[in-house]
């Protein structure tokens, strides 16, 4: 079987989120990045299982970014997978991204492409069901659950309060979410190993950007929490009640 | 040139997220001089024509049931080929567990700029930009889109369904519905109980509470409140609480009207999955938690005391005995 993983390089989780340019870019300072941790932790980490049930299967892991993703897509190979494959492209639009992923997915002939859910900076949850309309492959998104026996997958699925097991002849392509696998720690022999396997840049096909960040802007501001004290409770109920209308 | 409205549906009944995009989508075609119709696939057990109330005018029904289970790629062909037929210049979607399988596939079907996780009505001053969440909800980004057909996925709970006057003209639609290759074999839904993304208020505990057996004072608040119960990552890792309640960044993403956290220290991946909730109520011994920064109303005190307090001081509120 091959399977191709899509991975992609995320701010750390506990990054502080500020702007530059008139709030049009991303403040990169100081940010330290990671692997997405939908793609790490499960889409990664099941594809790897998958491999160690069927020995002859190959991973290949794909990202869209520039050299500074080098450092991301070797730890994931850290972890596990045969080969690399970087698009030299930086674009923040989810169809250039996803022509560039469906261009590697058609070269490939891959029986299944894992995406994660989304990615935690653009939260965009779409790179997986484009991929797929562009390849003209069934999709199954948020899966909570994935099994293969022969040619057929077996994909349980969040559905609005509660879970849907789904049936789907490969090859097609799943967005993974908690419940896949679970996360694993890339050990010594991993990191050393992932030196040398190869990690090739390869040039974007054409393709158009459908969108373009306008701009940024955080939140406002809490006016500030309001403490009740614990013998009176009864006066937060009214504050509820009466003031913020929530209950 | 109309805005389409995908509604969404499970067991032939419309979704309440179906309603806020309804009702986002009628404000969408007002700003923009049109009118809102509407598209609704397989059987539905419900007076679609009732949904006018919520401003659309013409509802298309694509009475098959082979519909009534999703695979993205049969339903995205359908809802394309209604889209051509009313030459739509907008589709909304709520950005739910349907609109995220379906949206970008039609967004590459027609090569349509999608936003997804939209948080406002769009802006057509300068093109035509749509505010999304970014950044797991700790900051937004203005996104433009340059494609004559551009797609809006709602982000749940962020625009306000509103009910006036109206009926919605019915009218079935034939279009050519392919064999589904993603075949259902299995549904469970959790009976009973408010799904933790449609919910109005979430009751939400962690570590602070210890154990799983102490989970009861919890149920017993959310039971009173009508609410859909939650958890931090730690508890649902030690199996005391179901996965699917866990929420945060690499969780479920929840923007409820009230959020009430129990025990639970507020840290940053926790609050990028609850940050974007109306009104938030921690709960916590320590004064010093993260989360006290983040909250609207906050007691600082120990769970065990004040957990069956508040549950009693709602039902005096509720007039339950
Ligand atoms: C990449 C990454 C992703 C993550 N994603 C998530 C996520 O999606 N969701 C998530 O929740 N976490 C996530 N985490 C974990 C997160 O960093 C915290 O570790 C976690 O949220 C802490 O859970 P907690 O608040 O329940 O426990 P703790 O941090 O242990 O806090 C327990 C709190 O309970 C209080 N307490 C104790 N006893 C009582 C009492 N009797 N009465 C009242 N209060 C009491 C304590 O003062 C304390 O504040 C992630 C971490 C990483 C690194
Ligand atoms: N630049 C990228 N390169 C490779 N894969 C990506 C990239 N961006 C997103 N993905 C994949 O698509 C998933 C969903 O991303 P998104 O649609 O942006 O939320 C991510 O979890 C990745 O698996």
């Amino acid at each position: 079987m091959k399977i191709l993983v899509c991975i992609s390089k995320t701010p750390d989780t506990t990054a502080k989120i500020a702007f530059t340019d008139n709030n049009t870019k991303f403040d990169t300072a100081g940010v330290q990045w990671i692997i997405n941790p939908y793609d790490e932790w499960y889409s990664l980490v099941r594809a790897l299982e998958l491999k160690e049930a069927d020995p002859s299967s190959t991973i290949h892991l794909v990202t869209v970014g520039g050299a500074d993703a080098d450092p991301i897509i070797r730890k994931a190979l850290a972890l596990g997978g045969d080969e690399a494959i970087r698009v030299n492209a930086d674009s923040h639009d989810s169809y250039y991204i996803a022509s560039q992923i469906a261009e590697i997915a058609k070269q490939g002939a891959y029986d299944l492409i894992f995406t994660g859910k989304e990615t935690i900076d653009y939260n965009g949850s779409s790179i997986g069901g484009m991929v797929a309309e562009l390849t003209d492959l069934p999709y199954v998104s948020l899966a909570t659950k994935f099994e293969i026996a022969g040619t057929r997958a077996t994909v349980t699925r969040e559905i609005e309060g509660g879970e849907e097991i789904c049936e789907v002849d490969l090859p097609l392509v799943v967005s993974c979410q908690k419940g896949v696998a679970e996360q694993r720690i890339p050990n010594m022999r991993g990191i050393m190993a992932a030196r040398t396997k190869p990690l090739k840049a390869v040039e974007p096909v054409a393709a158009d950007a459908l969108t373009t960040v306008a701009g940024f802007g955080l939140p406002p501001a809490k006016a500030g929490v309001k403490l009740v004290d614990p013998d009176n409770v009864d006066e937060l109920v009214r504050l509820l009640h009466e003031e913020a209308k929530a209950i | 040139m109309p805005v389409l409205i995908f509604i969404d549906s499970a067991e032939g009944h419309v979704k309440k997220a179906s309603l806020e995009v309804l009702t986002y989508g009628a404000k969408v075609a007002e700003q923009s001089g049109t009118t809102a119709e509407a598209v609704v696939l397989g059987t539905i057990n419900e007076d679609l024509a009732a949904l006018g109330k919520y401003g659309v005018k013409k509802i298309h029904h694509v009475k098959n049931e082979a519909l009534d289970h999703l695979d993205a790629q049969v339903h995205t062909k359908v809802i394309a080929q209604v889209a051509d037929a009313i030459k739509a210049s907008v589709i909304i979607f709520s950005n739910n567990v349907d609109g995220k399988a379906i949206a970008p596939r039609l967004s590459v079907r027609l090569k349509a700029g999608l936003v997804s996780g939209a948080v406002a009505l769009p802006d057509s001053s300068n093109g035509f930009v749509v505010k999304k969440n970014v950044f797991s909800g700790k900051a937004f980004a203005n996104m433009a889109v340059s494609t004559p057909v551009k797609i809006i996925s709602l982000s749940p709970n962020a625009y306000k369904i509103v009910a006036g006057e109206g009926t919605a003209e019915v009218v079935p639609f034939n279009a050519t519905v392919d064999q589904a290759r993603v075949k259902v074999i299995n549904t469970t839904k959790a009976s009973g109980e408010v799904p933790l993304t449609e919910a109005e208020i979430v009751v939400s505990a962690g570590r602070g509470l210890k154990g799983p057996e102490n989970w009861g004072m919890v149920e017993d608040l959310g039971k009173v409140l009508h609410a859909a119960l939650a958890c931090s990552r730690p508890v649902a890792d030690a199996h005391w609480r179901p996965h699917n309640e866990h929420v945060g960044q690499t969780g479920i993403a929840i923007a409820p009207n009230l959020y009430i956290a129990i025990g639970i220290s507020g840290a940053i991946q926790h609050l990028a999955g609850v940050n974007r909730s109306k009104v938030i109520v921690v709960i916590n011994k320590d004064p010093e938690a993260p989360f006290f920064k983040a909250a609207d109303y906050g007691i600082v005190g120990d769970a065990f005391d004040v957990v069956p307090k508040l549950t009693a001081s709602i039902k005096k509120l509720k007039g339950i005995a």
